[in-house]
């Protein structure tokens, strides 16, 4: 790469000058970085907001406002509008302040990578109402009927998620079977030539259904109870630690894991 | 295989996408170096070793930028850091083993603006995995590479003796064979499952 | 410091023309392959992407044209390195804060940009030589010729592997997609064929031309 610097070296620089030199250049880089940074900070927030917005009223039919929470075997918390990164449930509301299911997100491996998905899950249905494909890179043609073939969403419907008696899981686990053999309401009807994607699919239902539902119809108490947010909550100074007390007070939401 | 397993993170980066054929990195030195059997095997060497000194250095900055929240700043640390690790080794080589060096030497300032080691370690990082695993991911996508690079130099080796059309020399064909290559890998999806 | 008038002289019409088709980085050079195939599934994709490169090649040559007096050279690699990955990092918080979807669909591919050997290389081979004006002009035509060779194999992979062309459905309903055409293959395939193309064009051009010198 250098072969002139070695044959020709009219003036070698000092060590300090070719530090300094770098130093600059390096400090002026981090300069500009940080400004772009700063510049485009909100509006990338922004538009993963709206993606996730989007996602999950195409998953919720009906919805029209969304909260996010957190949930885990500590509990229930309500975060704030901005913190899409934490939370892992998103429950959707209609205009009367109702609410009309949440929407979950679950991946599974599929033929080429992870299948990552949001489905919704109305609780007084007990069902899966809607789907949607977050990141797939399933083979064009093939594997990506899972997005777009209609009788494959059909299955989305009202896919049936009930639990059992103890409420400790499924009572029938979702499965992906062959094209054109669903006889149950917990079935999916699969498809040929998207053998791979369409049982990830169901794998991914299942898995994030037996291990998430259970702990949702322990709160569902609180996720129902609480009048919805106004769609842009008042812009809090520290929304890290401020948002978390106040709310899940007032929201009277079982506070088991209050550490960020 | 559990899809977080090393094992199946190392066969992931090897052979189901692999960097040269699956994802496109690493298209100058796959080209470049591919002409003979002699020169493929230690470029893959060299790349392997790379590979696995690349990853650790971003594991390790990685862990730096994410403690003081200048994740900002990743690409930049992570290319300058990348080409100074090369650089060290590329010294220490050549004062422990010269005839180490006489093999891999030439090629390790090659590799340096390699889009597939500034690759692994942004997908690494990306996918935030940890030690082990980026370990696993780094030498399969090491190894991936010297499969893709041995392969081709013997196809290439094979394609001298052959008649191929005039305007079809050199780049275009082997372009051609990649594409057959990268056709016979598309059946490695679903491996592992 | 080489001080070769030739190259000092002020830009003219060949030092735009120049990138885009003697020395096309993509189909003549072979340079910054990566991204030429990796992204050139739909013609947006590609169009995004070449002007993403454009952007960098442009950004950083001229400053490094700029400063070639200051740099030393032991440390000059270095140094283009840092200033290609400063115009590298805005490009990707730019893009990214334009619109999610054209982000998601470039991936690690903008950040790879640093990466591409055709920036370095014209950093090093001409921007560290060459006047401030002229380094501006040439890198137009380098960006250009980058871009439309992304252009032409992203229009072909996307007629042939979605049948559309921006999203507009080009084919009937009966059209069979040619899915291998999206599909890595298909990228090795698409750029085999142009750079046939271009080696057929240019013998065709030679004998015109020895065939001129006979008569």
């Amino acid at each position: 790469m250098n072969t002139e610097s070695t044959t020709v070296m009219p003036d070698m620089p000092s060590s300090g000058r070719l530090i300094a030199t770098l130093a600059v250049i390096a400090m002026l880089s981090g300069f500009f970085v940080v400004l772009v940074y700063q510049a485009t900070l909100e509006r990338i927030a922004l538009n993963h907001r709206e993606y996730l917005e989007r996602a999950v009223f195409t998953v919720l039919p009906g919805a029209t406002v969304r909260v996010n929470f957190s949930l885990s075997e500590a509990g229930l918390q309500r975060l704030p509008d901005d913190a899409v990164g934490d939370a892992n449930v998103f429950a959707g509301y209609n205009d009367d302040g109702t609410l009309v299911g949440v929407a979950l997100q679950a991946s599974a491996r599929g033929y080429a990578d992870v299948i990552r998905i949001l489905y919704g899950y109305a609780p007084d249905r007990e069902a899966i109402v809607g789907f949607t494909v977050l990141q797939s890179s399933e083979t064009p043609g093939l594997g990506d009927k899972i997005e777009t073939d209609p009788a494959f969403l059909r299955n989305f419907e009202n896919l049936q998620a009930r639990l059992n008696e103890e409420g400790t899981a499924l009572e029938n686990d979702i499965v992906t079977v062959k094209q054109s053999t669903k006889t149950e309401d917990w079935q999916i009807d699969g498809i040929t030539g998207a053998t791979v994607s369409a049982v990830a699919v169901g794998r991914a239902l299942r898995e994030s259904a037996n291990e998430m539902l259970p702990l949702l119809a322990a709160h569902r108490s609180s996720l129902t109870t609480p009048p919805p947010a106004s769609r842009t909550p008042p812009k809090e100074g520290c929304p890290k630690d401020g948002v978390g007390d106040d709310e899940t007070d007032t929201d009277g939401i079982n506070h088991g894991s209050e550490n960020p | 295989m559990h899809p977080d397993s090393a094992a199946f993170l190392f066969l992931h980066a090897f052979l189901i996408n692999n960097f040269v054929l699956a994802l496109f990195l690493g298209l100058c030195p796959f080209l470049g170096v591919s002409a003979k059997l002699k020169t493929a095997w230690p470029m893959g060497l060299a790349v392997i070793f790379v590979m696995l000194v690349a990853s650790l250095c971003a594991y390790g900055i990685n862990i730096l930028l994410v403690r003081f929240e200048i994740e900002y700043l990743r690409l930049i640390c992570y290319i300058a850091v990348i080409a100074s690790a090369v650089q060290l080794v590329e010294m220490t080589i050549k004062k422990l083993s010269p005839t180490l060096f006489r093999m891999l030497g030439i090629f390790l300032p090659l590799i340096t603006t390699n889009c597939a080691i500034l690759g692994m370690a942004l997908f690494q990082t990306f996918n935030e995995y940890n030690f082990v695993q980026s370990l696993a991911y780094s030498l399969g996508a090491g190894a991936g590479f010297m499969l893709a690079l041995v392969l081709m130099a013997g196809l290439r080796e094979k394609l001298e003796l052959a008649d191929v059309p005039d305007p079809c020399t050199s780049a275009a064909i082997s372009l051609m064979l990649a594409g057959l290559l990268s056709l016979a890998f598309m059946g490695f999806a679903g491996l592992g499952g | 410091m080489p001080r070769d008038p030739k190259q000092l002289s002020p830009p003219t019409m060949a030092t735009l023309k120049e990138g885009v088709w003697k020395e096309n980085p993509v189909f003549i050079m072979l340079l910054g392959l990566c991204p030429a195939l990796a992204v050139s599934n739909t013609a947006l994709n590609a169009l995004a992407m070449g002007l993403a490169s454009t952007f960098v090649l442009l950004g950083s040559t001229t400053l490094i044209s700029l400063l070639r007096h200051l740099i030393p050279k032991q440390v000059r690699i270095a140094s283009y390195i840092i200033i290609i990955a400063t115009f590298v990092t805005i490009v990707d918080y730019t893009i990214h804060a334009l619109s999610l979807e054209l982000y998601n669909a470039l991936g690690a591919f903008i950040q790879l940009i640093v990466v591409n050997c055709m920036i370095l290389g014209r950093a090093e081979a001409y921007a560290s030589k060459n006047r401030i004006l002229t380094t501006f002009v040439n890198s137009i035509g380098m960006g250009a010729g980058f871009t439309l060779a992304l252009f032409s194999i992203g229009a072909v992979r996307e007629i042939l592997g979605f049948g559309t062309f921006f999203g507009i459905p080009l084919f009937g309903s009966n059209f069979q997609a040619w899915a291998v055409f999206i599909l890595p293959p298909g990228g090795f395939f698409v750029l085999s064929l142009w750079l046939v193309l271009f080696a057929a064009l240019r013998r065709r051009a030679d004998q015109r031309k020895e065939v001129g010198h006979a008569s």
